[in-house]
């Protein structure tokens, strides 16, 4: 194949057979096609580099995809998870806590003032039970934080940051972990989008 | 890590919508601008940037800082057919007023005008909500950006259908799809690592 015809991650997540109509349309935009893909290479083809592990990236981002109900991201992250050291079990773990953990949104408070009347309460996550000792504390503490990232991110506060840095996460793994989550939001909402184009 | 960075309280936090010119605060210690390596000022593709403290927390993790910056230019300023500048600005507007992040939506309401002229329509968006009746064309972005920034996903066949009968391309409607997920990408980042500050 050459570059030309090879599929990328989001066509494989879309579903797009190369040579159709979306397939042409997708690459109308060859430096946003290019940089999608280089920004999934970035965040899950680069091992344990700055910090955070291959597991804790795949296991992030099957629990993010499972929060959306996004079944062909949950498929593609879950199988990369299991392949790890202990990832069969982490992704025992995390299907579970995320049927828990699903909700909508986006909900969430304002700071006071003229918008408190759109302030939305909702649920505010974190892992309980036998989970615990299967997730460990740095990866309960990451799944509580993707939870209020992908429900509620206008609650978030500087108490959020606090408790993953009390859980263990440095400064640039905050960053990682939380362009993770933000690229996952992205990157499942393109694929349920382009996905409705072809049909 | 410092505590000191954690426990600094904004004094000026905007309690509003508003396209003024607001400032950002990191919550979590940005590479300090001298501090800086070759790669990071690498990843933030416009050097201008390193005087963003935005830009140089993003830029502890410089190759998808890299990626990001340079999907997020094609996705916006890219207009190679498709759709116009002023309604893929809406959309980040739109989805910005949806997850609600006001420095989000400051920024790309600001652009949203400049490229419509069409400063009390976008203001509307920002002081009524996304249910803001506008007019067809703009309430079928709103409507799709919001749709589709919905968790689960309420984007559906009948907005894009909506659109196509408002005379959008596929590659418009593509170009819509890319802006308004790219604003859930943008959103979560700006609210979860630091606060938007009155301009002084």
């Amino acid at each position: 194949m050459t570059i030309e015809t090879t599929p990328d991650v989001l066509d494989t997540l879309v579903g797009v057979v190369p040579g159709t109509g979306l397939d042409r349309l997708r690459r109308e935009r060859p430096v946003t096609r290019l940089n999608i893909q280089a920004s999934y290479e970035a965040l899950f083809a680069v091992g344990d580099q700055g910090g955070v592990s291959q597991s804790e990236r795949l296991a992030l981002a099957l629990f993010v995809t499972l929060l959306h109900g996004d079944v062909s991201g949950a498929a593609h992250y879950g199988v990369l998870l299991k392949e790890q050291p202990g990832g069969l079990a982490l992704a025992e773990a995390i299907a579970g806590q995320a049927q828990a953990a699903r909700t909508a949104g986006p909900y969430g408070a304002y700071p006071a003032g003229p918008l408190s009347v759109e302030d939305v309460a909702g649920p505010i996550f974190s892992v309980e039970g036998a989970d615990k000792d299967v997730l460990g504390q740095r990866l309960a503490a990451l799944l509580a934080h993707a939870h209020l990232l992908v429900f509620h991110p206008r609650d978030a506060q500087p108490a959020a940051l606090a408790a993953l840095q009390a859980a263990g996460w440095s400064t640039p793994e905050i960053v990682t972990v939380s362009q993770i989550v933000a690229f996952l939001s992205f990157q499942i909402r393109a694929a349920h989008g382009l996905r409705l184009l072809s049909a | 890590m410092t505590t000191t960075t954690l426990d600094t309280v904004s004094t000026g936090a905007p309690t509003v919508f508003t396209q003024a010119h607001l400032g950002w605060n990191a919550w979590i210690e940005p590479v300090a601008e001298d501090a800086l390596t070759e790669r990071q000022k690498d990843g933030l593709v416009d050097i201008a940037r390193a005087k963003s403290p935005y830009f140089r927390l993003l830029a502890h993790d410089p190759d998808i800082l890299k990626t990001r910056t340079l999907a997020d230019k094609d996705i916006f300023y890219n207009t190679k057919e498709g759709l116009p500048r002023a309604e893929r600005e809406l959309a980040a507007a739109a989805v910005s007023r949806s997850n609600g992040c006001i420095y989000c939506a400051s920024v790309h309401a600001r652009f949203a005008t400049t490229f419509s002229k069409r400063h009390d329509d976008v203001q509307r968006l920002l002081d009524e909500g996304v249910g803001a009746d506008i007019d067809p064309l703009w309430n079928a972005i709103i409507e799709a950006s919001v749709a589709l920034t919905a968790t689960p996903i309420a984007f559906g066949p009948q907005h894009v259908a909506t659109l196509r009968d408002l005379g959008l391309g596929d590659l418009a409607i593509a170009d819509l799809i890319h802006s308004a997920a790219f604003f859930n990408w943008a959103n979560r980042l700006m609210l979860s690592l630091g606060e938007p500050e009155q301009a002084a």
